[in-house]
């Protein structure tokens, strides 16, 4: 990898980690100063940075790069990214099961703090979305951008620093809420410093976006590319807006939100509703509308109606957040506004996810035989679904029921298991066949058993959750002739317990599924390289010899 | 305060609406302009086939 950097490429990143690495000296030594947490934090940093530096310098004196490597794609941060995606999808969904059995049973937390349910939730949740999510789009959208604009990536050094540099960030946040570092703002639990090394990232990664689809080839800019700009574009803006916040000393990790009180709710749920709405929604579409079409040999149904889809999921998620806030002190005219644009939404989510179906209409067959697909039609379904259901949550009455319970859960898991992370694995095992050059996957086998654990495991999380979430919120509201509450808290603990259990089995069929994953992508990649055969000199395959690695052009 | 809410609500109420349809209307031309049609078609065609190299 580093073989392929120049070496102004190399020292380039030399000196980036140097000043890393003297930025976690500084942090490590003001923090100690004050017996702040910023001192951990500080040696993380340092210790990241030798992490990285160590592979550098082994490969810093390899002779430069061929100057034909410029006539290729650059596909290397895009198959180390898909590595990463793999080990935070492990390590996410790995925590994400313990919270689920920390639910059922809740001495499990051995009476340490950092593993009590409040740190190591936060943990599941960035680990899943910003670690596996994050990086797997990272990873795609080098990929998109480079293939949909016929265009070698517009330099070396940028793609990794945004990679690698974004890894920084969810360590800093995973390894800060262990700790006790939290600026308990949810799905922006990270404090200050952590924030503006995201916010240096972020621009790189839109530069690099922008001066990649400069080199173009067409005038016309493909719609995958405009839901991935969406992405990154609005995150940007959200991030900076709700992380606005006053550091109470430079020297230490505490900070202090600018806004305060209903200003701070409304402006972590515009945030919060835009990362459901950007994150994990715009850049997966573009997923979606890349990979889906590829990989079925059809182009996609209706090119217009995924433009129409885009301006409308742009300008309707925008003013959606608010129906995280129902019954809150916020205005009643504000929640009003919400809960239309979020029955408004329900009309671009479907465009996508029809668009998608349409597509597929007319090869139905390929997604019998190619579980790749079946996993991105599935994902198709399942955001119409759960987009559906969220439509519907956000009317008031609904969401008086709704709010609070587990039918919240089961909501976010439809979304972000059955639509995100089958979108996901479905471009990945699409994506890695042909960046190593393989002919397909180690095993379509394991592809098949992982695509039927995650949709088990799916249904079981969802439906357990459904069943447990409207329990409660049936049990909360129910009185009796006293006019008092029928059942305790505890009541509704008792009712939950055996659906918490269906949860955290449903999740170790899920996580199962994922593990299988990584090892099959893992066996793909160790395949003998491919060499390239005269023509008719091929040997006839033999029973039980090594499966062949032809290199061929995309499927 | 007060001034400033009433004001927020009105500009939402009347520009809100107007700016959202403009919007709509906008999207929708443009997507269904004929002369766009065959640019679209080749883009959605393009991409079945790109592995090969990049032009620059
Ligand atoms: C093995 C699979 C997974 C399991 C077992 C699991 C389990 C859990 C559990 C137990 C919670 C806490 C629920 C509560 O507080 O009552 C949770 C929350 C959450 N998980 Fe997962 N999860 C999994 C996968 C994922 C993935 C892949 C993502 C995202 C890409 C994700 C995103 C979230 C989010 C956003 C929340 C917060 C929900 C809220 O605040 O309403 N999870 N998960
Ligand atoms: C039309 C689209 C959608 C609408 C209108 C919508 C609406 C809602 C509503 C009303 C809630 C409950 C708020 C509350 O009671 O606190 C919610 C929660 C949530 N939704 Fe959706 N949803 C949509 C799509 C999605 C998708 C596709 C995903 C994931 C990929 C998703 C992820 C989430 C998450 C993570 C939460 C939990 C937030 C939290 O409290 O921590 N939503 N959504």
């Amino acid at each position: 990898m580093v073989s392929g950097l120049t070496v102004n490429e190399r020292q380039r990143a030399l000196v980036v980690l140097a000043l890393l690495a003297i930025v976690g000296m500084a942090m490590a030594a003001f923090g100690a100063m004050r017996g702040d947490l910023l001192q951990v934090h500080g040696f993380v940093v340092l210790l990241f940075s030798l992490v990285v530096l160590a592979p550098v310098l082994k490969g810093y004196f390899a002779p430069e790069p061929p100057a034909e490597r410029l006539h290729d794609y650059y596909d290397d941060p895009i198959k180390v990214g898909i590595i990463l995606s793999m080990i935070w999808a492990v390590f996410g969904m790995g925590v994400g099961d313990w919270v689920a059995w920390l639910l059922a049973f809740p001495d499990m937390t051995f009476d340490a703090a950092w593993s009590s349910f409040g740190r190591l939730r936060p943990v599941h949740t960035t680990g899943v979305i910003f670690g596996f999510g994050g990086s797997a789009l990272i990873a795609t959208s080098f990929h998109v951008m480079q293939r949909t604009s016929r265009a070698r990536l517009a330099d070396q050094f940028s793609p990794w620093f945004v990679l690698i540099g974004y890894q920084l960030f969810c360590i800093l946040a995973v390894s800060g809420y262990l700790i006790g570092i939290t600026q308990s703002k949810e799905y922006a639990e990270p404090e200050w410093y952590a924030d503006i090394w995201l916010v240096v990232v972020w621009v790189v990664y839109l530069l690099l976006y922008l001066r990649t689809l400069a080199r173009r080839k067409e005038p016309h800019i493909y719609v995958a590319n405009w839901y991935y700009l969406a992405f990154i574009l609005v995150v940007a803006i959200l991030h900076i807006v709700n992380n606005l916040a006053v550091p109470a000393s430079f020297a230490g990790v505490k900070s202090y939100s600018a806004f305060s009180g209903v200003q701070d709710a409304m402006t972590q749920w515009w945030y919060g509703h835009n990362a459901v709405a950007f994150f994990l929604t715009a850049g997966f579409l573009g997923m979606l509308y890349y990979y889906l079409p590829k990989r079925a040999e059809r182009p996609i149904y209706s090119y217009r109606m995924s433009i129409v889809g885009f301006w409308g999921i742009t300008f309707f998620y925008m003013w959606a957040g608010s129906h995280h806030l129902h019954y809150t002190a916020l205005p009643d005219w504000v929640q009003t506004l919400g809960m239309t644009f979020s029955l408004m939404l329900l009309i671009p989510s479907w465009i996508a996810a029809g668009n998608a179906l349409a597509t597929l209409n007319g090869a139905w067959h390929r997604v019998r035989d190619d579980a790749a697909l079946r996993f991105m039609m599935m994902a198709a379904i399942f955001y119409g679904l759960s987009t559906f259901e969220g439509s519907f949550m956000a009317i008031r009455p609904v969401n008086a029921l709704s709010h609070y319970t587990d039918w919240t859960v089961a909501h976010v898991h439809a979304g972000v298991l059955g639509w995100d992370a089958l979108i996901t694995f479905g471009a990945f095992y699409a994506l890695v066949p042909w960046l190593w050059k393989r002919e397909r996957m180690y095993s379509p086998v394991l592809v098949e058993v992982h695509f039927w654990l995650a949709l088990a495991g799916t249904l079981i999380y969802v439906f357990a959750m459904w069943n447990s979430g409207i329990i409660q919120g049936l049990m909360w509201r129910t009185y009796n002739d006293s006019g008092t509450l029928t059942y305790s808290f505890l009541d509704t603990m008792i009712a939950m317990h055996p659906y918490y259990i269906a949860r955290a089995i449903g999740g170790l069929l899920f996580l199962t599924g994922t593990l299988i994953a990584c090892y099959n992508i893992w066996m793909t990649i160790r395949r003998p390289a491919p060499r390239a055969a005269p023509a008719g000199d091929t040997p006839l395959p033999q029973p039980g010899a090594p499966l062949p690695a032809n290199p061929q052009p995309a499927e | 305060m007060d001034i400033q809410h009433h004001m927020l609500v009105a500009f939402a109420k009347s520009y809100g609406l107007f700016y959202l349809l403009a919007m709509a209307a906008a999207a929708l031309i443009y997507a269904c302009w004929p002369a766009n049609r065959a640019r679209f078609d080749k883009a959605a065609r393009d991409i079945i086939d790109d592995e090969d190299k990049p032009w620059r």
